[in-house]
């Protein structure tokens, strides 16, 4: 835990979070409205012998009683889906409308992919990339168990993505960065998550996040969302990464509440200062919503 | 005629006037397909547009787009066709299949989670020999599991290797 250390004067109630990060995760399932509704999926987990309890702040995230949902006949149909209660955040959070095209830029293993497939009603197109050639196989498989037909899955370079493969698509209307990070907040299941983690790891990642965030604002059509998350609590993945492409000028900042407890974004940190809209990204810790951690914001392209 | 170029997704003609690929599955003959095979309603690939990759492989996405597409996958891979007896995958008879009223065999418990082990099985059948929509009684409704094969009195589980389980 000692690269946690250094957010304690961030963190509010720091030994609360500490004994929340050394806490097994609760397990959630999110129901995939594709194939079945909220109240059919609960039916269908308390006839296989499954506590169930629902999430006030979103309908299909359910907490399950059981460490193997996978082993489930609602599993099976393609009713739910295993996912971190915060990771259904961000989609949630871009909340694209039936009819968009939506990248999805770093989207394997694709928990994020179908849920943005859902918000559409599956009928649009979320294109699903993802630079790594093994993880493909899992963001197709989740694709197809839960019934998606709107993925177009893509093998590329995210900071070099173009719309060449689609040729009557001029820009999406909405994106999702989900960047790769040093996945800090996923200490709750990866033991060794912090393996490695501290500052300077950090800001060796910041670049291939601030592309990847920059080419996707570039990819939007003006007044479509562009949303960018992490796992992380690192400051240099989050708010650093978000300054550095609002420096650009085509994008700003805009409010959102999920439901869930959060913080906003830090202004500072470690003698940086950010610009002040960052106050409008969300920071979820461990002992906020018993979750593990992440950062949230939320862009809209304007220009 | 073109040939059927196997990395990228190509549109389906719409009708056999339209071929230019040969062997290429029309459109008019996939919806005609599901439509006689399982009696889905005859509207279910409405704003559907239909693709080919690979020899055969059908796939269906909900978005009129130009083609050809290199990517890795374009929507949902709807059946196999080029030979003699077309195939739905599992994942199009779960997705599509709730619709069906024709070659629709609805299992007992027991029965279905030997289906999803991907065991064969006796089965009392009189209706066509093939691949079957199987189905069973989940939370207040009828739910398509997969494709079974039936032939000579049994019934051959198609679950993929990779989606059995022990229930």
């Amino acid at each position: 835990m000692d690269a946690l250390s250094r957010y304690e004067p961030i963190i509010e109630d720091f030994a609360a979070f500490l004994d929340a990060c050394e806490r097994p995760l609760p397990t959630t399932v999110r129901v995939n409205p594709i194939k079945a509704t909220p109240d059919r999926a609960v039916d269908a987990l308390e006839d296989a012998g499954v506590a169930v309890q629902r999430r006030d702040w979103h309908p299909g995230v359910l907490e399950v009683d059981t460490d193997k949902p996978g082993n489930t006949w609602p599993y099976v149909h393609g009713w739910i889906h295993g996912q971190e209660e915060v990771s259904s955040v961000p989609a949630a959070v871009l909340s694209p409308e039936r009819g968009d095209v939506v990248w999805d830029a770093c989207a394997a293993p694709g928990g994020k992919t179908t849920q943005l497939a859902a918000e559409i009603d599956d009928e649009g197109l979320v294109v699903a990339n993802d630079d790594n050639l093994g993880r493909l196989s899992a963001l197709r498989g989740n694709c197809d168990r839960l019934g998606v037909t709107s993925a177009a899955v893509t093998n590329g370079d995210a900071r070099r993505t173009t719309l060449d493969a689609f040729p009557n698509v001029e820009a999406f209307d909405h994106a999702l960065v989900d960047a790769p990070c040093t996945c800090e907040g996923t200490i709750r299941k990866n033991p060794d998550a912090l393996e490695g983690a501290g500052a300077s790891a950090s800001r060796n990642l910041a670049a291939l996040q601030s592309d990847i965030l920059s080419r996707a604002v570039e990819l939007t059509r003006e007044g479509g969302t562009v949303v960018y998350s992490t796992c992380t609590f690192a400051p240099e993945e989050n708010e650093g990464v978000v300054d550095s492409v609002l420096a650009e000028g085509d994008c700003r900042l805009v409010e959102f509440d999920t439901g869930l407890e959060s913080v906003e974004g830090l202004t500072e940190w470690d003698g940086e200062t950010y610009d002040d809209s960052l106050a409008k990204a969300r920071r979820y810790y461990p002992h906020h919503n018993d979750t593990g951690g992440f950062f949230t914001a939320k862009l809209e392209v304007v220009a | 005629m073109s040939e059927n170029v196997s990395h990228q997704f190509e549109r389906l003609p719409a009708t056999e006037d339209d071929r230019e690929v040969e062997g290429r599955p029309t459109r008019e003959e996939v919806v005609d397909w599901w439509v006689e095979r399982f009696d889905v309603p005859e509207d279910t690939f409405d704003g559907y547009t239909l693709w080919e990759k690979g020899k055969g492989k059908v796939w269906a996405l909900p978005y009129d787009l130009d083609g050809p597409v290199p990517v890795e996958a374009l929507g949902l891979k709807l059946l196999r066709t080029r030979q003699e007896h077309w195939k739905p995958t599992t994942d199009a008879v779960q997705r599509f299949g709730r619709d069906a009223e024709q070659n629709v065999v609805v299992l007992d418990d027991e029965e279905a989670e030997r289906f999803i082990a991907g065991d064969e099985q006796e089965l009392e059948w009189d209706g066509d020999w093939g691949y079957l929509v199987v189905a069973h009684d989940l939370a207040g409704g009828v739910e398509p599991i997969g494709v079974g094969l039936y032939t000579y009195g049994d019934l051959t589980s198609m679950v993929p290797k990779g989606h059995r389980r022990d229930l």
